[in-house]
């Protein structure tokens, strides 16, 4: 954020907005938060020695609390960009709604709420992860990386691979290789995810200046790297079905999985951005929406998997 | 500019304090049932004051 962007937003919006209660809870990135609940709750679930169902539901409440805060916390610094980008023109800052000091002070609270009530709950390391990944996504990825690197989801989109790691830390109270796989396979889905996004939403990144891999280096460059990650992706996330989380349904789902995601991205790869123009990118949208699927579809049988486990069913 | 009663804008403060409202609410019922739940397990135990000062 800089001074010009600060000037910006006095003149825009009031100082005092009065917003309802809907705009503060779109303050959390309430559709984020879905993911962030729901993966939280595989690692959670899918962690051995299990948890009374209440501190479950507790541990898994702060954690989607603290990645509200971090969405409260990302608009409030983001408040520049996001008046300027079309998607994010309606959100409760740029909107005028909420002002810059109230989406602060809302998100460091719920951060701070979130964190403590996480460690009384459950235990300190899934407290610490939950903090250090707050601080993440603000510091490291918001402020520094976001509007640096072109390689800014890449890095930042360890900030949204957290939450299962915290889950498997709440019940075990430390970190283990399946806690590890599946945040690597949430980071590695992030950037293919994202940059298939950015594809088709063209003018949003440029006209905000952040650098995207799609400005900075190119359209053909950005393909190249869907087609990379995605094949990465698809080693880790057959991969960890041979652990201890895994097992034949969740193997067979993930292959099946993967190969229409690779099949995605290699058509991604193999297209022009004359391709792409005539059918307005429907392949890249198509590959956007399977994304979402995807990743939902793999935690949703790592859960299946510890569902039926203890009816002889699940796992190896 | 005056307000007239029904303007949005008490709409607005007003789902904004039911909301906060609940959530405090929601804090409170939280915090209790993890009370309930963690001194009911068998890993809680009280502490003893008595024998530590001895």
């Amino acid at each position: 954020m800089t001074d010009a962007s600060l000037n910006t937003a006095n003149q825009s919006a009031p100082l005092t907005s009065d917003g309802g209660f809907s705009d503060f809870f779109a303050l959390l990135k309430p559709r984020v938060m879905t993911l962030v609940v729901f993966t939280a709750f595989v690692g959670l679930y899918a962690a051995p020695g299990g948890i009374h169902p209440l501190i479950g539901a507790v541990a898994i409440l702060f954690i989607a609390l603290g990645g509200g805060a971090s969405g409260a916390l990302n608009m409030w610094w983001d408040a520049d960009i996001d008046r300027v980008m079309r998607r994010t023109k309606g959100r409760p800052i740029p909107a005028g709604r909420v002002t810059e000091s109230e989406a602060f002070g809302f998100g460091i609270t719920l951060a701070a709420i979130a964190v403590v009530m996480l460690w009384l709950a459950t235990n300190w390391v899934a407290a610490a992860i939950l903090a250090f990944t707050i601080f993440f996504y603000i510091v490291i990825y918001s402020m520094w990386l976001k509007r640096w690197t072109p390689q800014n989801i890449v890095i930042g989109g360890a900030a949204g691979a957290f939450p299962p790691m915290i889950g498997w830390a709440a019940v075990t109270g430390g970190i283990s290789l399946e806690s590890v796989l599946m945040f690597a396979i949430i980071f590695m889905w992030t950037p293919p995810h994202f940059w298939a996004l950015a594809l088709f939403m063209r003018s949003d990144y440029d006209d905000a200046g952040v650098p995207m891999l799609t400005v900075t280096h190119g359209r053909k460059a950005t393909r190249v790297h869907i087609i990379v990650y995605t094949l990465l992706l698809a080693a880790l996330a057959v991969g960890i079905g041979f652990t201890t989380v895994g097992g034949p349904i969740y193997v067979a789902v993930s292959v099946t999985l993967n190969a229409m995601f690779i099949k995605g991205a290699w058509q991604i790869w193999q297209r022009t951005e004359d391709d792409a123009e005539a059918d307005n990118y429907a392949t890249e949208k198509a590959f956007f929406k399977l994304s979402l699927y995807y990743l939902f579809a793999l935690f949703g049988v790592i859960a299946l998997e510890a569902g039926l486990a203890p009816f002889g069913l699940g796992g190896w | 500019m005056s307000l007239s009663r029904e303007h949005e804008l008490h709409k607005r403060r007003f789902s904004r304090n039911m909301g906060l409202g609940f959530a405090l609410i929601g804090l409170v019922a939280v915090v209790f049932g993890l009370t309930v739940v963690k001194v009911s397990t068998e890993e809680f135990t009280e502490p003893l004051f008595g024998e530590a000062a001895e």
